[in-house]
């Protein structure tokens, strides 16, 4: 199992399903979990359904944001301290490719369509959007100190970005790749998501304490949630992550230093839970049928497995070293 | 928060930089969210400092003057926020005052408070600091601190005008007090020096090990022996001055150092008579600061001070920053538009200043001393964070340093 060759993923599933027809109903998905491990200068690549370590990826130095394409073919990967993209082929498990991105990339996002990737240049005020295949440059767009948060929104007509040293969510259009809009959040907002449905755009503000939820069209803060665990000290909630769930209705958001995820009811914006995973979770991603959520903790090098049913977490993986971000690809 | 969240379609304000009108600070706008402007917000404020003959490092690695510190900071600060302020239709104008040695603090400060100037970044030593704060023309002002760490600005010199960024000498000894305690070295020989300074660092040092439990094993002063500085020789002298100082010295486990003035402290390193580490105001020591420090983000801090001011960053500068930070806080989030409105939300317990320390931080109410955590850095690196793992308070863990409430001698009289 932890060889592969060139079709390393069929292979491996050939073979899971093989396994599972003896011991057990075969599971509806299987996925391959890329995660990013800042200080590793890696990508530990584990299967879903075993948890093992599939392969561990070197990267360029510092890996942070990473981000699957639309089609499940690359792995994009902000390796900050090389300031280039590493693309990793899906298919080989491996670097084939790199993209220039500009000094310091943190995060990025993909357009819907895989034909663009929008970059968050922490080091220098501006995100960078490039053609995914060619790496061309499309624009240069200067936005506040600290970028890092980027999202696209689901119709693919909008990016959102945020600034963390000026507190900011920046709204790009994709057309004109122009700024439209500068909403004031939070202090130092990290990241940043749509609803499913696309009509708010919800943030994180690490040292603020909070989530602002923002009207995508009217670019105001409709909502602005607070977390309280019994026991812990306020200074140590600092929301960095955000996952949808599949359908929309709740929110996880992962706390960084509480070493809680908080479940928030979109509808009514009350908390509902919190599920405590390892140190420092920080970004955070679903499987491919929602059932699973999996939170990426820094301090602990691991990555906790959380049932969405019962929001229960079921069982911590160890990875690399600092991890920081995930990618999950069918 | 909610309250104070301000959205701003930046398409309509972005343009309008032409607009800027240098309106006196006294009528400058807040950033309220519920109105369309088409004008931009303008906000003052002043640096205040002076250049003091400070005695020269030991080290040749650490210039003797740098004639910008503290300054270069907030004008990076400066730099943000407008950087962030063209999103907002915000604009910060910073107003630079450096006196030479021996320059009229009082008449300078005069000038700011009478052409309007009430937001004032006081680069200044304690004297200057009260002189300023005193004059009856800046008792509304709002004086940030960010160069005295005199425990006594704190307790029975506190001002009510007065906020201090900077962190008290208390706050320092107490974080090295809790690492130590923490390492289980508790037996500190105290070596000071004989300045006034050196004196009163040494009284937090034995305030510190007394609440935390440690034992001064022993205590002596030195003074500085001409021909002991950087001479050709030097160092031979050096070699035999600080086994002689450290010798006969009961059983201890760390040398804290009190020289403030830098005449010896940097010598006591692989020189005293037994091996031990050395902490204090050398070796190991504690600071808001280090060019060194990169936890939390702060590398790109280090990345932007660089390139606007040529050099590394140091305490002075980085809270110069972190006063421009909070004014713009004030304005940007608070929606601050005049000074009690600045002071309304600087003294907010609400207030999550943002320092590149992991947490947000405000201010203490009973003496205006910013809460933090504290570095303990040697040269080249973090060596930890206090409060220490264990040390624990009811309201925030940053109390364990320097004056708690109940130990607090402030009466805000003045």
């Amino acid at each position: 199992m932890k060889t592969v060759n060139h079709n390393g993923r069929h292979t491996r599933v050939a073979a899971m399903c093989l396994l599972l027809l003896v011991l057990a109903p075969p599971p509806a998905w299987s996925a391959m979990l890329f995660v990013s491990n800042e200080r590793g200068n890696t990508v530990t690549v584990l299967d879903s359904n075993t948890l093992k370590t599939i392969k561990t990826i070197p990267t360029g130095q510092r890996p942070r944001g990473i981000v699957a394409g639309p089609h499940g073919k690359w792995v994009y990967v902000c390796v900050g301290d090389s300031n280039r993209i590493d693309v990793i082929d899906v298919s080989k498990l491996a670097v084939t490719r790199h993209l220039p991105s500009g000094a310091d990339p943190e995060l990025l996002a993909v357009g819907n369509n895989g034909n663009r990737v929008y970059i968050a240049n922490e080091d220098n005020a501006q995100v960078t959007v490039l053609n995914a295949e060619t790496g061309k440059l499309l624009a240069e767009i200067p936005v506040g100190s600290e970028p890092e948060g980027m999202r696209v929104s689901p119709n693919n007509q909008i990016t959102v970005a945020t600034s963390e040293g000026s507190s900011l969510v920046h709204f790009i259009d994709n057309k004109t790749l122009k700024l439209v809009a500068s909403v004031l959040v939070g202090t130092r907002p990290r990241v940043v998501t749509f609803t499913p449905d696309g009509r708010y755009v919800w943030a994180s503000s690490e040292v603020g304490g909070t989530v602002s939820v923002i009207d995508a069209s009217t670019h105001q803060v409709v909502q602005t949630i607070g977390f309280a665990i019994p026991g812990m000290r306020a200074e140590f909630i600092q929301p960095v992550g955000i996952t949808m769930s599949k359908d929309g209705s709740e929110a996880f958001i992962a706390l960084g230093p509480a070493n809680h995820v908080a479940v928030v009811n979109t509808k009514t914006y009350k908390v509902s839970d919190y599920i405590i995973v390892g140190q420092r979770p920080w970004h955070m991603a679903l499987s491919p049928d929602g059932s699973k959520l999996y939170s990426v903790n820094g301090f602990t090098n691991d990555v906790t497995v959380v049932d969405v049913k019962s929001l229960k977490p079921e069982v911590s993986v160890h990875v690399g070293r600092l991890p920081w971000g995930i990618a999950v690809v069918p | 928060m909610k309250r104070g969240i301000a959205t701003i379609v930046a398409a309509v304000l972005a343009l309008t930089l032409a607009a800027a009108t240098s309106a006196a600070p006294s009528d400058a706008q807040g950033a309220s969210g519920s109105t369309a402007k088409s004008k931009e917000v303008v906000t003052h404020y002043a640096y205040l400092g002076m250049e003091y003959r400070e005695p020269a490092p030991l080290s040749l690695l650490k210039p003797a003057v740098i004639p910008d510190e503290g300054l270069a900071g907030v004008r990076l600060g400066t730099n943000y926020n407008n950087l962030a302020g063209k999103f907002l239709g915000l604009k910060f104008v910073l107003d630079e005052t450096m006196l030479p040695q021996g320059g009229d603090v009082v008449a300078a400060a005069k000038k700011l408070l009478a052409s309007g100037q009430h937001l004032i970044i006081a680069d200044l030593k304690a004297p200057d600091l009260l002189a300023v704060a005193d004059l009856p023309q800046a008792k509304d002002a709002i004086i940030l601190n960010i160069r005295a760490r005199d425990d006594v600005l704190r307790q029975t010199q506190c001002r009510r005008n007065v906020f201090h960024l900077i962190p008290s000498d208390a706050m320092l000894t107490d974080a090295l007090a809790q690492y130590l305690v923490w390492k289980k070295w508790t037996r500190w020989f105290l070596v000071r020096g004989k300045h006034p300074a050196d004196i009163e660092y040494a009284n937090d040092i034995t305030r510190s090990a007394k609440l935390y439990g440690a034992k001064i094993v022993a205590e002596r002063a030195y003074e500085l022996q001409t021909g002991a500085r950087r001479v050709d020789t030097g160092y031979q002298e050096i070699q035999t001055q600080m086994p002689m100082l450290t010798r006969g010295v009961p059983d201890y486990d760390v040398a804290f150092v009190a020289d403030e003035t830098n005449s010896f402290g940097l010598y006591l390193q692989y020189r005293t008579t037994d091996p031990r580490p050395v902490v204090g105001t050398d070796g190991l020591e504690a600071t808001a600061w280090g060019a060194a420090y990169e936890s939390y983000a702060a590398q790109t801090l280090h990345d932007d001070f660089r390139k606007l001011a040529h050099r590394e960053i140091t305490v002075r500068d980085y809270e110069g920053w972190l006063a421009a930070h909070l004014l713009e806080m004030a304005v940007k989030h608070g929606n601050a538009s005049n000074v009690d409105a600045v002071r309304k939300y600087i003294t907010s317990d609400n207030l999550k200043l943002a320092g590149y320390k992991g947490e947000g931080m405000n201010f203490r109410s009973w003496d205006n001393q910013l809460r933090q955590p504290i570095l303990l850095m040697d040269q080249l690196s973090l060596v930890s964070i206090s409060p220490q793992p264990g040390f624990l308070h009811p309201t925030y863990n940053t109390d364990t340093l320097g004056f708690d409430q109940p130990q607090s001698l402030c009466k805000f009289s003045k």
